[in-house]
């Protein structure tokens, strides 16, 4: 068994009798010319299409659900350029923070405002020529910064970095253990403790300003959705005590009965 | 370099398609068996700005503006984790180090934040005008 395991495709491919299906199999694969293919650049290149690709499709789409739909697509591939980056941390975080949490909540946010003429509002045929132009003009821009500095246009070496968590935890309250560059003075990196703390309490007041925000309140004035609402005649007759004139003090009434439990 | 490219063109006086396409960079190596580089996740990230940015100045609908703002966030993060990244540097050194990482972190955690504030605005907005349309967003308008 252990000779099995030495052995290379060409002593596999003496083996025929043993197992034909397993060494013909590696005998294709050996003729084919993907000897030399570095796997790391295919996914790079699957996960980068896929990104843009639906980014683009975001600008393009129309419909505000597939928008969303799309954007999803978008982030998860962005995850997986992260994790082919080495930083498999970032790209945990992104698939939970963006793709789970982010996202869920411009879902629900789509869900919620997605009345029939509201779900796809067309910009008009003038706008898509203007950002397409200054799309374009933008895109050149960036992409002659890109290609602008030599060192970042060699290939990479193909190291395969160690795990950033640990470091990055320990980054995060204060204390640096991962390996300085050449040339940083001693003593010359600080830690993230205090970003870290004032995030912290930056998504608590985040949290609690977005819950006052969207909480369901009484109003002292008739909305325009109840207004619109009041204004569809659904019963064919209205008893005339119910019929409410248009004055402040009984709109309100009105309104606050029908908005209090929103 | 497209000088270069077309000095080299008109001189040979037969120039085959392949050769053309070597002196143009990034087209001159075959990309499923050369390692990326740090331009690579730049070209990303540049398209990914850019329709980020298409999408806030075209759409009228004022979830879309947000997805927008989430794309801009990603094409950011992807140059920071591609310069962070020892990885994609011919010499392995990276010019952030573990820097663009926790910078990385930060931008996804305060899009989060932005998210949560930007769609309760939103929704304040669509319960008082029932819509979503921005352009319908004019009362402070003097």
């Amino acid at each position: 068994m252990t000779g099995m395991l030495d052995m290379d495709i060409m002593d596999i491919s003496t083996l025929t009798p043993v197992v034909p299906p397993l060494a013909t199999t590696l005998a294709a694969l050996s003729a084919l010319p993907i000897a030399g293919i570095n796997w790391h650049s295919v996914l790079f290149l699957l996960f980068a299409g896929l990104a843009c690709g639906f980014a683009i499709g975001v600008v393009a789409a129309d419909n505000v659900v597939r928008m969303a739909l799309y954007l999803v697509f978008s982030l998860g591939s962005t995850a997986g350029l992260f994790f082919l980056a080495g930083a498999d941390f970032i790209g945990a975080m992104q698939l939970m923070i963006y793709v789970g949490g982010t996202l869920v909540l411009l879902v629900f946010g789509v869900m919620l405002t997605a009345q029939a003429p509201l779900v796809s509002i067309k910009p008009s045929s003038s706008d898509r020529m203007l950002t397409a132009v200054a799309g374009a003009s933008l895109l050149s821009l960036l992409l002659t910064a890109a290609f602008s500095v030599d060192a970042w246009r060699g290939p990479g070496v193909g190291v395969v970095p160690a795990p950033s968590a640990t470091p990055l935890g320990m980054a995060l309250v204060g204390v640096r253990v991962d390996e300085p560059p050449a040339g940083t003075p001693v003593g010359g990196r600080v830690g993230y403790m205090l970003p870290f703390e004032i995030v912290s309490v930056h998504l608590l007041v985040v949290l609690v300003g977005a819950a006052y925000l969207a909480r369901a309140k009484r109003r002292r004035t008739p909305r325009p959705i109840d207004a619109l609402a009041s204004a569809m005649p659904v019963e064919p007759v209205a008893p005339a005590a119910t019929v409410a004139p248009t004055g402040r003090s009984a709109g309100g009434a009105k309104s606050a009965l029908v908005g209090g439990g929103r | 370099m497209m000088g270069l490219v077309l000095a080299t063109a008109m001189v040979s006086p037969v120039v085959s398609p392949a050769a053309c396409l070597a002196t143009v960079p990034l087209l001159a190596v075959n990309p499923f068996t050369e390692p990326v580089g740090v331009v690579h996740y730049l070209i990303v990230g540049a398209v990914l700005f850019t329709a980020g940015i298409a999408c806030m100045t075209l759409k009228r609908n004022a979830l879309g503006i947000l997805m927008g703002i989430e794309l801009v966030l990603n094409g950011a993060n992807i140059n920071f984790v591609a310069f962070a990244s020892p990885y994609l540097r011919a010499d392995g050194a990276p010019t952030l180090g573990l820097d663009g990482q926790v910078v990385a972190l930060f931008v996804i955690l305060l899009a989060a934040a932005e998210a949560a504030v930007a769609l309760a605005i939103t929704l304040n907005f669509y319960n008082n005008h029932a819509t979503v349309d921005v352009d319908r967003a004019d009362d402070l308008k003097g």
